[in-house]
């Protein structure tokens, strides 16, 4: 068990979070890494919250994680990034998070108040996790926040084994033309 | 880019990465299976999409989507019965639709073989329980096999249908959603080309005269002989089937062999698991930190047990523990087997009702084997407090748009504070959730037309002189599901219950799929079976059809239609915006659209996120209303909420 590493990607229902673990998944695969992993989906285009788990190395079996033991949570939006960490996030792992807001049901009636991003520092430094916010709101088409916060997973390094041409030809496997073109942009360059 | 229809027809060996669900696809078509069918249900929907990837002219079965499950089984049935092997695959509780047909089939000759794979949802992921369909097994004399991984499920539907055709009969491949939806990397054999050309075409074994197949009084005993003796037969290769597999552990060694108090050998210990929960003990063995290490006996083969195997295991132990998601199906048979052989052995079942709830995730797995045996399962050390508050739920709801919570706003209007609403499944279920809290009462698919009639019938004269009208709402996939006995015993028996159908053109919740009124079926275009057409074929006089977004028109309707008597319906019409915004931006030239709000006019009244609901608004501090365009698609079905009509068309945002 030692050698595996656990990843718990999260947002809500239509955000593209199974696509975010397809692609890392492929990339561990052509990385030459064990790799599995699960998507969560029962309820999951219509907006509530979901998640996606992806294992890679040796000595992992479950294609689920155990509570506290991501060593890499990837949240798409600021209410799930604060769950994740939570409930997932394992002490001295990472967070990325894409910031921004699909505000849950209880905050839109005024029963909770909005989620601000020192919560999630706080659980972060408790932990004494690494803590990358993926700035929101730049992108044209909100469906690529989800490469835009895989191009920060990987050029930030924090997969081991991973390296860009791995993560370059998982998206060539699921993508063409493009829309290809486009996502790999973003996962060079940024926004 | 790869695509998994030419992959799922790869002629050579190959690896690639795959989800079980599409795995059994590739284990269909490497077997020579001629007929598929299902209705859709999560979590084994991804097996059509997997199928749908091969263009169908290189589809080498025919594939339907039934309007049931028990129909979907007869017509797998019926194929098999002629020679042809099938396989028909749907939810859990599926099987409850299908039961009726379901437990005759081990009464059969089924000459072709055919495989019902069984889509079981421990920790009801999407499903109304977390039923284990293992009692089926036990209760119909139907072989029953369960893998642990996506690779075994694809493995195991192999030996499956070697199985069902090989004792001319119905065998249960039972998954569980996540082995379902598990993703890695799957090693598929190579197609076998002879093999495929002797098992294709098979058909016509059912002659006109010779063959018989009527259970009927005491036809039914040498039936249920037959049943139970292969039952017997299917025993012995059980116990010598590869899906079961014995995994020796490792003793402690040096002092800590001896127990510290009283100085005698530590026990001779086993575990009995079967399917995923298998895989969350791997990860508690390996993480466990203890020297000695379980023998393990990890069961594919789950109905009929392998007695023999499982009886020397016993014997070989003192203590064993079966590890067993949901009910202690397993554990009865082990406790009575080893009474019946005279075993000592010190067998651990269920601790409690705990074991009995929910998934076995790797997290609840340490946590049973920790109370189980904590020398060999210590307890994980514990998460360190964190600072601050549980992130707010989410539930799951309807879309931005979805014409359901227009016709839920417009219904709710109309009731009295005395009404009740019944509700079915669907995306229209989640009605029932806060702001909208629209439907009470939820059994099955289809239930709602005869639970609204009884509460109809009880409503007539409540104590005090009190009468309460009831209503209930109904999607139109289900109506063709299992509405429709319902809908003739309202109108037969002259029930007073009013239908809302919600009519979206499509079944939405399992991702779309057609359903009869859809002038389309998978395959292509076919005959469409309009609702309206349908009812009126039974006999319903008394329908009114409304746009779900014109909501004035709609309460209007539901007013009305709610002081007649008799079986009424309003049809409550809107596309599913999700699918139609879907499609919209594919074409090109797509502009997206989106309202706002007009702040000049705004009251921050909330009408918009207290009582309608959608998720398009959020709420900032100083109570200001903003649009979420990630989310608005600009439908408009809000701006008559706005009591000040402050939603106005724009760009999203304040």
């Amino acid at each position: 068990m030692a050698s595996a590493f656990n990843i718990y990607i999260t947002g809500v229902g239509g955000q593209g979070i199974g696509f975010l673990a397809e692609a890392i998944a492929r990339a561990a695969d052509k990385a030459g890494l064990e790799v599995r992993g699960c998507d969560t989906h029962g309820l999951a285009q219509r907006g509530g919250a979901v998640a996606s788990f992806v294992r890679i190395g040796e000595g992992c079996h479950s294609p689920l994680v155990r509570e506290g033991d991501a060593h890499l949570v990837i949240a798409l939006e600021r209410c799930e990034a604060l769950r994740a960490a939570r409930d997932w996030l394992s002490p001295k792992g990472n967070l990325v998070w894409y910031d921004t807001s699909w505000q849950p049901l209880p905050v839109r009636l005024g029963e909770e108040a909005p989620i601000e991003a020192p919560e999630i520092e706080a659980i972060c430094a408790a932990l004494g996790a690494g803590h990358v916010r993926v700035p929101g709101g730049s992108l044209g088409d909100p469906r690529m926040q989800n490469c835009a916060t895989l191009g920060a997973v990987a050029r930030a390094g924090l997969i081991p084994g991973l390296d860009m041409g791995n993560y370059e030809e998982a998206l060539a496997d699921l993508m063409e033309g493009a829309v290809l073109a486009e996502n790999l942009a973003l996962l060079l360059g940024g926004c | 880019m790869k695509r998994l229809g030419d992959m799922l027809l790869e002629p050579g060996a190959f690896s690639e990465i795959a989800i079980g669900n599409a795995a059994l696809v590739r284990a269909m078509v490497e077997s020579g299976v001629e007929i598929v069918t299902s209705y859709p249900g999560s979590p084994t929907p991804e097996i059509a999409e997997a199928i749908r990837s091969i263009p169908a002219e290189r589809r080498p079965f025919r594939f339907e989507f039934s309007t049931n499950e028990k129909v979907a089984t007869e017509v797998a049935f019926g194929a098999a019965l002629d020679g042809r092997t099938s396989v028909v695959f749907f939810k859990s509780v599926g099987l409850n639709v299908a039961a009726d047909s379901f437990v005759q089939l081990p009464l059969m000759d089924i000459a072709g073989g055919m495989v019902i794979i069984l889509g079981d949802d421990p920790g009801a992921n999407s499903s109304q329980n977390e039923q284990d369909n293992r009692h089926y097994a036990l209760m119909s004399y139907m072989p029953l096999l369960e893998p642990a991984s996506a690779q075994e499920a694809y493995e195991t539907l192999k030996v499956a249908i070697r199985t069902a055709r090989a004792h001319r009969t119905a065998v249960i491949l039972r998954l569980t959603t996540h082995v379902c939806h598990m993703k890695g990397l799957i090693s598929f054999a190579a197609l076998d080309k002879q093999a495929l050309a002797g098992s294709h075409n098979s058909g016509g074994g059912f002659l006109p005269v010779a063959s018989e197949c009527i259970p009927i009084a005491a036809a039914v005993f040498p039936m249920k002989r037959r049943a139970l003796e292969r039952l017997a037969e299917l025993r012995l290769e059980a116990d010598a089937s590869a899906l079961n597999s014995l995994m020796p552990g490792a003793a402690a060694r040096g002092p800590g062999r001896i127990q510290a108090q009283g100085g005698s050998p530590a026990p001779r210990r086993g575990i009995i698991v079967a399917g995923l929960p298998w895989l969350s003990l791997r990860d508690a063995m390996e993480a466990s930190a203890a020297e000695g290490r379980p023998d393990v006996l990890k069961l594919g083969w789950i109905h009929p047990l392998p007695t023999g195997l499982i009886a020397r295991f016993l014997a070989d132990h003192d203590e064993v523990k079966i590890l067993e998601e949901l009910d202690p199906v397993i554990e009865t048979q082990v406790k009575a087997l080893a009474f019946d052989a005279g075993l000592h052995t010190r067998i651990l079942g269920k601790a409690g009702i705990e074991e009995e709830l929910g998934e076995h995730t790797p997290t609840k797995v340490a946590a049973i084997m920790s109370d189980a045996w904590p020398d060999l399962f210590p307890m994980p050390a514990a998460r360190p407090a964190l600072p601050g508050r549980m992130a707010p739920s989410r539930p799951a709801q309807l879309c931005p748009g979805c014409g359901h919570r227009s016709a839920f706003f417009a219904v709710k209007a109309a009731l009295g504070k005395d009404d009740i609403t019944v509700a079915d499944i669907g995306c229209h279920t989640l009605g029932h959730l806060p702001p909208l809290r629209m439907g009470r009462v939820l059994l099955s698919m289809g239930h709602a037309v005869s639970t609204a009639s009884g509460l109809a019938l009880s409503g007539r004269d409540l104590p005090g002189g009190r009468k309460r009208r009831i209503a209930f709402f109904m999607g139109d996939s289900t109506f063709f599901h299992a509405a429709l006995p319902g809908i003739v015993n309202a109108v037969y028996n002259s029930h007073d219950v009013l239908m809302i159908l919600m009519e979206n053109g499509t079944t939405a919740m399992t991702g779309h799929q057609d359903h009869p009124a859809a002038g389309r079926n998978f395959n292509g275009p076919a005959a469409a079976i309009p609702v309206r057409k349908a009812l009126e074929g039974l006999g319903v006089d008394n329908i009114r059809e409304v746009d779900a977004y014109k909501q004035d028109e709609l309460a209007a309707a539901v007013r009305s239609a709610l002081d007649e008597t008799g079986f009424r319906v309003v049809i409550a019409k809107h596309p599913c915006m999700l699918k139609f915004t879907k499609a919209a931006r594919r074409r090109p030239g797509f502009k997206p659209r989106h309202v706002t709000i007009d702040q000049a006019a705004c009251t921050k009244a909330h009408a918009c996120v207290s009582l309608f609901g959608c998720p398009s608004f959020q709420v900032v501090k100083d109570g200001r209303v903003s649009v979420e365009r990630e989310l608005c698609i600009g439908d408009g079905s809000c701006k008559q909420t706005c009591p000040s009509g402050a939603i106005i068309d724009g760009e999203g945002g304040f």
